[in-house]
């Protein structure tokens, strides 16, 4: 089942966008595109149109929370995940506010990240 | 800073290296300096804006980025690449966890990466920075930061 679900990663370091992509592909999802600032992630976006989306917020181009209104403008349903170093509840808020459906504070650990596509997955096919 | 912010900054510093790594960062007792900075091989800079201004850099040598790499990467062999986004990744990180005692007026850059030593990086010259001396496996690092 988990290889129908369409996951796209945001970060603008390759070592994050690595450790996440392992994270989904070892659980069998389909990766279909990674992004390293703003301006690609929504390029990419468009093109494969994901279930699920893991974003950055620190990033050149253009900062996360503005792309996350891209994202929802294209495709409504995308189920974001807000994964940023800026762990303040404040910003979690934020984010949650902008449509983010979860938000994972940087440092996080791979298991975190499983977890909570695992919980967001089961939205997507039901 | 204050006290408490200092703890906070070397609080975050352990911690970053415990959550990426399962390996406690030791730090050292931190101390000012004015003037030209410290910087080994690789360093990552976050410039800071916002209610505080000034810069947070994370600089260190090869060896350390090379085993903190793999450990994140189960192993994988990593290159000069892999190293410079490794310490922007560290700055970027423990500037942004700042937020938590610095306040949502807290802005951070996007890292610069600076290879060797960098003439043009000069910190505030009217405030000391602080230096926190990091040793993880044996390898020391540093991180910097010059706050007004």
């Amino acid at each position: 089942m988990n290889d129908q679900i369409k996951i796209m990663v945001v970060d603008d370091s390759s070592i994050i966008r690595k450790i996440i992509e392992r994270g989904v592909t070892d659980k069998n999802y389909q990766l279909v595109g990674t992004a390293s600032n703003g301006l690609e992630a929504i390029d990419i976006f468009k093109q494969t149109l994901p279930d699920i989306v893991t974003l950055d917020i620190t990033m050149p181009e253009m900062n996360g929370l503005v792309v996350l209104e891209h994202l929802l403008a294209i495709k409504a349903d995308v189920q974001v995940i807000v994964i940023s170093a800026l762990s303040d509840k404040g910003t979690a808020i934020e984010a949650i506010k902008k449509g983010a459906k979860s938000f994972i504070p940087k440092p996080f650990t791979t298991e975190q990240v499983q977890k909570t596509i695992e919980k967001l997955a089961v939205k997507v096919v039901s | 800073m204050t006290n408490k912010e200092l703890k906070f900054v070397v609080d975050t510093t352990v911690n970053f290296f415990k959550e990426t790594t399962g390996m406690s960062a030791e730090c050292g007792i931190p101390y000012t300096k004015n003037g030209s900075p410290v910087m080994l091989e690789y360093s990552g800079i976050i410039g800071i804006s916002g209610l505080r201004k000034g810069s947070i850099y994370f600089t260190s040598n090869q060896n350390l980025l090379q085993e903190m790499a793999r450990r994140m990467l189960d192993g994988e062999e990593v290159g000069c690449d892999e190293f410079k986004d490794l310490s922007g990744e560290i700055a970027n990180t423990i500037s942004g966890n700042l937020r938590k005692v610095f306040g949502s007026d807290f802005h951070i850059s996007v890292p610069v990466i600076v290879e060797g030593q960098a003439r043009d990086i000069k910190l505030p010259k009217d405030i000391d920075a602080y230096i926190i001396p990091i040793t993880w496996k044996e390898n020391k690092a540093f991180l910097v930061v010059g706050l007004e």
